[in-house]
């Protein structure tokens, strides 16, 4: 019986760079072929991270929006084009992600996120990328990944600072609550539209996740998990901090409080510790 | 001891825009004391009523959260640096 070979022709030389290259090979991207990622937000961090894992062959990308395209997104978005304004940014991530990689399955899931639905969406995917734009989201997915035993590659921008590193699930392995326990109050920091953002910023950030994505699927390198990356576009800084797990976690810690989904929302519900 | 400050983009109105100040102090506190001093209001965003740190900001000293070391009174030497980060949501 003949063996089934690892690619068709197409992938061969669609991949040719990654399976000579040391480290990913034919092994890391069959992996990457076997593997399921999905981008929750295709703005600015889902923009470049959705391009470069559907690039590198991810064989189920499934992308999370449920706004338009807008002109004002152009500046850093790049998944979409002027042609795209006024349409779903889920059509159109879908479209442009079919016609970089037409040989994967690209995935558009065109809802918002609640308690209600994230383990429907979440099921089925190996990783999880996090691309949003505002902390109840973020509290809830992570919450969501650790509950499901996913892992969860965080990116988040200001003006022109980054942050970024990856979530683990499991015993003793930090989540985003250990990192910040407690989002701002309303109004301390302002959104992208109210305080601006350095368009290519986005663009670091997002190729840093894809990167993290990446490794975590073909196993090789030195993940950020443990360590938060904090990079300055203004000074060209890259900074790095530790991240702990914290015992006292209320989602992850040894004795966890808050064991089901939170819509958090109205944000004075984020409970107290 | 003199320690560098490094600044969020939401604190840089107070020091005029500079990213990187410097500071004196044997505590966190201490610097953070130092900190109001020279750019007052600063702190209010770091520093809650009750005298201790916000929950929502980080404070590092090198590379590790204070919250892990003494908090604000975690003792200082000379050439550290303090990073002061709040969350960030930004994404789109």
């Amino acid at each position: 019986m003949t063996p089934q070979p690892m690619f068709d022709e197409d992938q061969v030389q669609r991949y040719a760079r990654h399976i000579i290259l040391p480290n990913i090979g034919g092994a890391g991207q069959r992996k990457l072929i076997d593997s399921s990622v999905l981008v929750i937000g295709a703005g600015g961090l889902g923009s470049p991270v959705a391009l470069y894992l559907a690039a590198a062959g991810i064989g189920t990308l499934g992308i999370v929006d449920f706004d338009e395209v807008d002109l004002s997104n152009l500046q850093r978005q790049i998944l979409h084009t002027t042609n795209d304004v006024g349409r779903s940014k889920v059509e159109s991530a879908v479209e442009h992600l079919r016609a970089i990689n037409p040989t994967i399955d690209v995935v558009g899931h065109e809802q918002l996120l609640f308690s209600t639905n994230v383990y429907d969406v979440f099921e089925g995917y190996d990783v999880i990328v996090d691309g949003t734009d505002n902390f109840p989201v973020r509290y809830l997915v992570n919450d969501a990944t650790q509950f499901m035993g996913k892992p969860l590659v965080y990116g988040s921008i200001y003006q022109f600072e980054g942050q970024a590193t990856v979530f683990m699930p499991g015993q003793e392995t930090p989540c985003y609550r250990c990192l910040f326990p407690s989002p701002p109050p309303p109004g301390t920091v302002p959104s992208c539209a109210e305080g601006g953002v350095f368009g290519v910023l986005p663009g670091v950030i997002g190729g840093i996740q894809a990167t993290e994505a990446i490794k975590l699927i073909t196993g090789e390198g030195d993940s950020l998990e443990g360590r938060l990356l904090l990079y300055d576009a203004l000074h060209m800084d890259f900074q790095e901090v530790k991240i702990r797990w914290d015992a006292d976690c209320p989602v992850c810690g040894k004795e966890p409080t808050i064991t089901e989904l939170i819509d958090y929302e109205a944000f004075c519900g984020v409970p107290a510790r | 001891m003199a320690v560098t400050v490094k600044l969020p983009t939401i604190l840089r109105k107070f020091s005029g825009n500079e990213a990187k100040v410097g500071a004196d102090g044997a505590t966190l506190r201490d610097v953070l004391t130092d900190l109001e001093g020279n750019y007052p209001g600063i702190t209010k965003n770091v520093i809650a009523e009750d005298g201790g740190l916000h929950r929502f900001i980080n404070v590092y000293l090198n590379d590790e959260d204070v919250r892990y070391l003494g908090s604000l009174e975690t003792e200082v030497a000379d050439g550290d640096t303090v990073s002061i980060l709040p969350a960030v949501a930004g994404g789109r």
